[in-house]
């Protein structure tokens, strides 16, 4: 990929980060963590292209256990934060 | 890069609901949709990436798909709520070893061109590593299968020598990019270790710091491997998170008034001496006093902390609250940013218990309250009540922002011994001719207090 073009993706990326998060209320840091901890799962795509274009079996091993970890971050990170954003309720739809 | 416009759109839509998903959870209201939008996203583009034309090893992919994921939505399923900070840290370490891994296949290939590339490539399997293995030693600590923290004998020494080498290794490969198959092996094994030695000296208090730091680490390398690969979703994901991880690691870093390279190198346990001496006793009370205390209040403000999550009080806890609002007292939780064990520990175990969250309010919300409060009501919190952050100078945790509860009439602490909190530091609070201790574990504390209040009727 051009450079440039990654600097440009790198920098607003870390802005909107940073913008989207702002100032956040003490009783979102958990989905804030825990959802943010699940996007990242998305590693499981670029595992899957590394596995795709894998040769030699050590290559495939590597790219197996990246497939699987990826997976597992994504999997394990969605459920856990859909169980705990699921609790949250004001008083009405608590009852 | 010659990728079907199919694939390429696939995956900028499912980035796209990444950064929606994500400003949908910083709303109470809107953050579960949130985290659907970005679970159809991550669905998105994963189906995308099997249309990727000459892909090879399509049935070894999807038994590794299958597997992980299974073996993590059944982990995650069934985990306790009171264990969930533990969860989130094995995750997240899975992702940042998957980062490291592709770093390892891209360098195995020789796939890594151009120093820009090979450089990043490097970054993100270092950080991806340490955030792996760091992660791991975490885990075990939460778990309980790590009792204490280790300190090595120079514990700053090897942290600095490690780094130092994991960071000659890189620069090496860097330079010589093909790097040696042994070069590349050696320089994945100190990267390893190094998260380790890193993570093995810091106790629990300072556990939100480091998950959050960890998380901020795994999105890095994420972002980084994906302009090794030339997947902007990857790149994009990964800095949000990155972005906001390390935001979010210096709230908590702020909440504890501890810059991060105090964490991360001069834990505060076992260390902590200072702190004066204090004057008066600790005075103890029973749980038919407190009861009455709490019944003919007209505003409570209770303040959990590990001891509740430990006890796993927080259902007791919230009948307890009830109770006491069918009496026509006004209760209130007050949360310490860094109470528990991850960040918003406690926010997640009082709405599992089905506490409103408009119940619940922030340091700052709150701090104001507690002098027109008649009671606070302390449960497993100790060092964020401790005034001594306030007022001690030679305090180890001077300057930290405490929740006020000694400026409360009166002041109820349930607590099971007569110790120190983790930093091995007095609390000045449980000395105050206000403060009457209630010794016990949370839940029957709990329990007995419901007792009482319905024996009042």
């Amino acid at each position: 990929m051009e450079a440039f073009v990654a600097i440009y993706i790198f920098t607003l990326a870390a802005f909107a980060g940073y913008e989207i998060i702002g100032k956040v209320p003490v009783i979102l840091h958990t989905p804030l963590m825990s959802g943010s901890n699940f996007i990242h799962g998305v590693v499981v795509v670029g595992a899957m292209i590394a596995l795709g274009a894998a040769d030699t079996v050590t290559e495939q091993a590597i790219g197996f256990f990246a497939v699987a970890l990826g997976a597992a971050n994504a999997a394990g990170g969605y459920v856990v934060t859909e169980r705990m954003l699921a609790m949250f309720k004001k008083k009405e739809e608590a009852l | 890069m010659s990728l079907p416009l199919y694939v390429q759109g696939a995956w900028f839509g499912g980035a796209l609901l990444f950064i929606l998903g994500l400003k949908g959870m910083s709303s109470p209201a809107s953050a579960r949709r949130g985290i659907v939008w970005a679970g159809y996203g991550m669905l998105i583009a994963i189906a995308a990436s099997f249309l990727i034309p000459g892909l090879k090893n399509i049935a070894l992919m999807i038994a590794a798909l299958g597997s992980g994921s299974a073996a993590a939505w059944f982990s995650g399923k069934k985990v306790k709520m009171t264990d969930m900070p533990q969860m989130v840290a094995v995750y997240n370490g899975m992702g940042g070893g998957a980062a490291a891994a592709i770093a390892a296949i891209e360098f195995a290939r020789g796939d890594a061109h151009g120093t820009i590339t090979t450089t990043l490539a490097v970054i993100g399997a270092l950080i991806g590593a340490v955030s792996f293995t760091g992660s791991c030693i975490a885990y075990a600590k939460l778990q309980g299968l790590m009792q204490r923290a280790y300190r090595l004998p120079a514990q700053n020494v090897v942290n600095v020598v490690l780094a130092l080498a994991a960071a000659a290794l890189g620069a090496t490969m860097i330079a010589l990019a093909p790097a040696e198959p042994e070069l590349i092996y050696v320089f994945f094994a100190v990267a390893l270790a190094l998260g380790v030695v890193v993570t093995l000296p810091i106790g629990g208090a300072d556990m939100p710091v480091v998950i959050s730091l960890f998380n901020a680490f795994t999105g890095l390398a994420v972002g980084f491997e994906g302009y090794v690969l030339g997947n902007p979703a990857l790149i994009i994901a990964g800095i949000v998170v990155g972005a906001a991880g390390t935001l979010l690691t210096q709230l908590m870093a702020k909440a504890m008034n501890r810059p991060l390279s105090n964490i991360l190198f001069t834990p505060i346990s076992g260390a902590a001496q200072g702190g004066g001496a204090i004057e008066g006793s600790m005075k103890e009370v029973g749980a038919i006093d407190a009861a009455a205390l709490m019944r003919y209040a007209s505003k409570v403000i209770i303040v959990p902390g590990y001891g509740m999550a430990v006890a796993h009080a927080q259902h007791k806890v919230w009948e307890m609250s009830e109770m006491l609002e069918e009496a026509g007292v006004e209760v209130k939780f007050a949360i310490h940013p860094v109470a528990g064990r991850m960040p918003g520990h406690m926010n997640v175990l009082l709405a599992e218990a089905g506490v409103p969250y408009d119940k619940i309010f922030d340091l700052e919300e709150i701090n104001g309250e507690f002098a027109q409060a008649d009671v606070a009501l302390i449960i497993g919190a100790n060092d964020v009540v401790n005034p001594s952050a306030r007022t001690d100078k030679s305090s180890p945790i001077y300057g930290m922002p405490i929740l006020n509860a000694d400026f409360a009439q009166n002041v109820i602490v349930i607590k099971r011994g007569k110790g120190t909190g983790y930093s091995g530091v007095e609390n000045a609070l449980f000395y105050g001719d206000n403060t009457r201790m209630l010794y016990g574990d949370a839940q029957p504390m709990a329990g007995e207090i419901i007792q009482q209040l319905k024996a009042m009727g």
